[in-house]
C-alpha cells in the first residue's frame, strides 16, 4: 500500500483499505484541493500585478505539506523556507490571512511586513516563512531547543528545500540537533530543481537522506506524490523525536509543476518533463485512490472542490478589499514593549 | 560597594538574573566546563547546570540562529561570543533574523535575547580578531548597541539588557575584563540609551564610548594639566545614544569631540556629528572633530596597532585644534 519507490505509487482502482479513517481521507484530500486553488488564485493575481515582489507557488507538492502537518498536534512547531503558502494553509492560518499578506495589506497574517516569502501565524505555531536558503534550519533547531527545555512535549517540524542542503548553517544544525537529542524532523522537500539547478547539477553523494549519516541521524524517504506515504513516513519520524527524542532527517520527493517562482521562464527543463510528472499529480491520484476505496463520491470530490474555490475567491475579495498598513503602524512594530525595564527611547534618526 | 572587575560585574548580572528568571540561559563556545574563555561564565556551569549553560561546537552560525528559535520559543538567551569577530559567520542570522523576524512577523514574535563578547583591538590578535562592528550593527533598524566601559555600568546594563524584550548586542572589551570599579551591593540596573558624565569641564565635549572613554579620560586629565577642562560624556548605549546628554554639553563647552574606536568612514561618531551638526548648528564654535580607529585593518605590531588605535596623543592633537 505504502510504496518506497516512486514508479510504483500509482493507486490503481480497487486499492486496499487505508487505516486511515474515511473522515481523516477525505481531509487530506481536501486540504490538497484548498492548497491547488489557493495557488491558482494566486497565480492569477500575481500575473495582473495585484501580487508583488516573489511569489513561489506550492502547485504540484501539495501531499507534502499536507500529509506531513496532518499527524502534528497543535503544540507542535512549524518552520519552512519561501514556499510557503501550502504550509501555512495546512497549519490552519485562514486563506483571507495569507492571501491578505500576499496582497501586503494589514489584515495579512504579517501585515503586510512579509509578503508571500514570510507568513508568520504565531496562534498556530507557525514560526514562518524564512527566504535566505538553509537560514531557518538552525532557528528551527531553537525551536526543539526551547521544547526541551521547557518540557512541552512539542515537537518541531522544519520544512526545507533542497537546495538549502548545501549551504554550510544545515550542516552545522543537523551535528547539533544529533549531539543534543533535539525533537525535531528534518523534511528535504526535493523537488529536483533549486530554482534552476538540478540536484544532480548542485549535490554530491546522493540520495539527499544520506547527509543526515554523518551525524547519526534516522534518515527516511517518501514519496511526495503519495499523500499516505508521506503522512505514515513522518508520523514514524514524529514519534521518534517525540518519544526518544530522536531527530530525523526525511527525504521527500516531489514535482512543482510551475516555475521556481511566478517571475521563472523555466527554461532549464522540458514541457515533457513536467507533463510526465503531472501523471502523478498527489491530487489526482489520491482521489483516484479514494474513488477506488469508495471513500470519496464524484459528487463529494465536486462539491470539494467548489468549496475551495469559493475559499479561494474569498480570499482574494477580502484581500483586495482590506487597507493597507501604514507607515507609523510599521514604526510601532520595530521593537517589543519593555515590561521588565524603564522603555527605551526609540528615536528615528532621519527626522532627528 | 564592592571593588570589583569588569569580568566580576559581567559574572554577577548573568548569575542574577538566571537566578531570577528560569528563562534565561547561556549558551557559547567554552561558556560551561572551560568557564569562559575569558571566565566570564566562571562558575555558572556549577550553579545553574547544563541545562542553562551550554557549551557548543565552534558552529556561530547554527547557535546563534539555535537562540534566535529559542526567543521565538519565549526564552531568553544569552549568547557569548568569543569575540565579536567570530560573530561574522553568524552575520545572517544576526542581521536577517535577528534584525528582522519580529518586524517580518507583523510584531507576532519578540526576541528577548542578548549577545555579548569582547570586541576590539590592543592585544596584538591581528586584524581578523580585533573588529569593532558597533556601528555596522547599529545600521540595523531593530538592533540595540550597548557598550559599557566601566563595571558598575557593566553589570548594570547586562542586567538591563537581559531583561529587555528586544535583541541587544553587548560590547565588552578585553582590556576591560581586568578593570576594577565600585559595584553597588544592591539589586540595581543601569537604563539603556542614558549616557553618563565622567568628568565635568566648560571647554569642550568629548564623547566617547567603551575603552576609549578610558583613552578620552587619559587625555582629558591631561588637557586639565595644561589648564582645560574637558566634559566627558561615557556613552554607555551606542544605539540609541542619549542626544539630549550631548547637546546639554554642547550648548555649554560649544565645541565637540568623539573619540571612537571604530574606523573612521560612517562609525556611530559620524551620526552624532551629523545630529549635532544638524540641530546644534549655531552652538558650535568650530567644526566637531573624531578621532577614530585609522583606516587600516588592524596590524600585529605593537606599536603600528598603538598608533592606529585612538590614543592620547592624537585625542590632544584634536582638542588643541578644536581650542585653537
Amino acid at each position: 500500500m505504502v510504496a518506497d519507490d516512486p514508479a510504483v505509487a500509482v493507486a490503481e482502482p480497487k486499492a486496499p483499505a487505508s487505516s486511515l479513517s474515511p473522515e481523516i481521507q477525505i481531509d487530506l484530500y481536501r486540504q490538497m484541493v484548498r492548497i491547488r486553488r489557493f495557488e491558482e488564485k494566486s497565480a492569477q493575481a500575481f500575473m495582473r500585478a495585484a501580487i508583488k515582489g516573489f511569489c513561489h507557488l506550492y502547485i504540484g507538492q501539495e501531499a507534502v505539506a499536507v500529509g506531513a502537518l496532518s499527524v502534528l498536534e497543535a503544540r507542535d512547531a512549524v518552520i519552512t523556507a519561501y514556499r510557503d503558502h501550502g504550509v501555512a494553509l495546512a497549519r490552519g492560518t485562514p486563506a483571507r490571512a495569507c492571501m491578505a499578506e500576499l496582497f501586503g495589506k494589514q489584515t495579512g497574517c504579517s501585515h503586510g511586513m512579509g509578503g508571500s516569502m514570510h507568513l508568520f501565524d504565531r496562534a498556530h505555531h507557525f514560526y514562518g516563512g524564512h527566504a535566505i536558503v538553509g537560514s531557518h534550519t538552525a532557528v528551527a533547531a531553537g525551536l526543539a531547543f526551547a521544547q526541551q527545555y521547557e518540557n512541552t512535549g512539542g515537537v518541531t517540524l522544519c520544512l526545507l528545500g533542497e537546495g538549502a542542503v548545501n549551504q554550510g548553517v544545515f550542516s552545522e544544525t543537523l551535528n547539533l540537533v544529533s549531539l543534543w537529542k533535539l525533537p525535531i524532523v528534518f523534511l528535504i522537500e526535493n523537488n529536483d530543481y533549486a530554482m534552476g539547478t538540478s540536484v544532480s547539477r548542485s549535490s554530491a553523494g546522493l540520495p539527499l537522506v544520506n547527509r543526515g549519516s554523518a551525524f547519526d541521524m534516522a534518515g527516511r524517504t517518501a514519496n511526495g506524490m503519495d499523500i499516505e506515504d508521506v503522512r505514515a513516513k513522518v508520523a514514524e519520524a514524529i514519534n521518534l523525536a517525540r518519544t526518544e527524542h530522536l531527530p530525523t532527517l526525511l527525504e521527500v520527493n516531489t514535482y512543482r509543476y510551475r516555475g521556481h517562482s511566478m517571475s521563472d521562464p523555466d527554461t532549464y527543463r522540458t514541457k515533457e518533463e513536467i507533463e510526465e510528472h503531472k501523471k502523478s499529480d498527489p491530487i489526482l491520484l489520491y482521489r483516484r485512490k479514494l474513488e477506488g476505496r469508495q471513500v470519496l463520491s464524484d459528487a463529494l470530490a465536486k462539491q470539494i472542490d467548489a468549496d475551495a474555490r469559493a475559499e479561494a475567491q474569498d480570499a482574494l475579495t477580502f484581500a483586495e478589499q482590506s487597507p493597507e498598513p501604514d507607515l507609523d503602524f510599521a514604526f510601532s512594530l520595530r521593537f517589543s514593549a519593555e515590561d521588565q525595564i524603564d522603555p527605551i527611547p526609540r528615536p528615528r534618526y532621519s527626522d532627528i | 560597594m564592592a571593588k570589583i572587575t569588569y569580568r566580576q560585574a559581567l559574572n554577577q548580572a548573568m548569575a542574577e538574573e538566571m537566578e531570577r528568571d528560569p528563562s534565561v540561559f547561556l549558551i557559547g563556545e567554552e561558556v560551561a566546563e572551560y568557564q569562559g574563555a575569558f571566565k566570564v561564565s566562571q562558575g555558572l556551569l556549577q550553579r545553574f547546570g547544563a541545562k542553562r549553560v551550554v557549551d557548543t561546537p565552534i558552529s556561530e552560525a547554527a547557535f546563534s540562529g539555535l537562540a534566535v528559535g529559542a526567543a521565538l520559543y519565549g526564552l531568553r538567551p544569552i549568547v557569548e561570543f568569543m569575540n565579536w569577530s567570530f560573530s561574522f559567520v553568524a552575520f545572517d542570522q544576526l542581521i536577517n533574523n535577528v534584525g528582522s523576524l519580529r518586524f517580518m512577523s507583523g510584531g507576532q514574535f519578540d526576541l528577548p535575547m542578548v549577545f555579548r563578547g569582547p570586541s576590539g583591538g590592543g592585544t596584538q590578535i591581528g586584524a581578523t580578531h580585533s573588529h569593532c562592528p558597533e556601528s555596522w550593527f547599529a545600521g540595523v533598524p531593530a538592533l540595540t548597541v550597548v557598550s559599557p566601559a566601566f563595571p558598575e555600568d557593566a553589570k548594570g546594563l547586562l542586567k538591563s539588557s537581559i531583561r529587555s524584550n528586544n535583541p541587544v548586542f553587548f560590547f565588552e572589551g578585553e582590556r576591560l575584563y581586568g578593570l576594577e570599579g565600585e559595584v553597588p551591593d544592591a539589586d540595581f540596573l543601569t537604563p539603556i540609551g542614558e549616557a553618563k558624565v565622567c568628568r565635568e569641564g566648560d571647554d569642550l565635549t568629548i564623547v566617547s564610548g567603551g575603552y576609549s572613554t578610558h583613552v578620552a579620560l587619559s587625555a582629558a586629565e591631561a588637557l586639565s594639566a595644561n589648564g582645560k577642562e574637558a566634559d566627558l560624556i561615557d556613552l554607555r548605549t551606542i544605539k540609541p545614544y542619549d542626544f539630549d546628554r550631548v547637546a546639554r554639553s554642547v550648548r555649554k563647552t560649544n565645541r565637540l569631540l568623539i573619540v571612537e574606536e571604530n574606523k573612521p568612514f560612517a562609525g556611530w561618531g559620524a551620526q552624532i556629528a551629523y545630529d549635532v551638526q544638524h540641530r546644534l548648528f549655531d552652538w558650535l564654535d568650530a567644526p566637531i572633530l573624531r578621532v577614530t580607529g585609522l583606516d587600516l585593518p588592524q596590524p600585529y605590531n605593537g606599536k603600528l596597532e598603538a598608533q592606529v588605535l585612538p590614543n592620547v596623543e592624537r585625542i590632544l592633537a584634536a582638542a588643541r585644534q578644536l581650542l585653537a
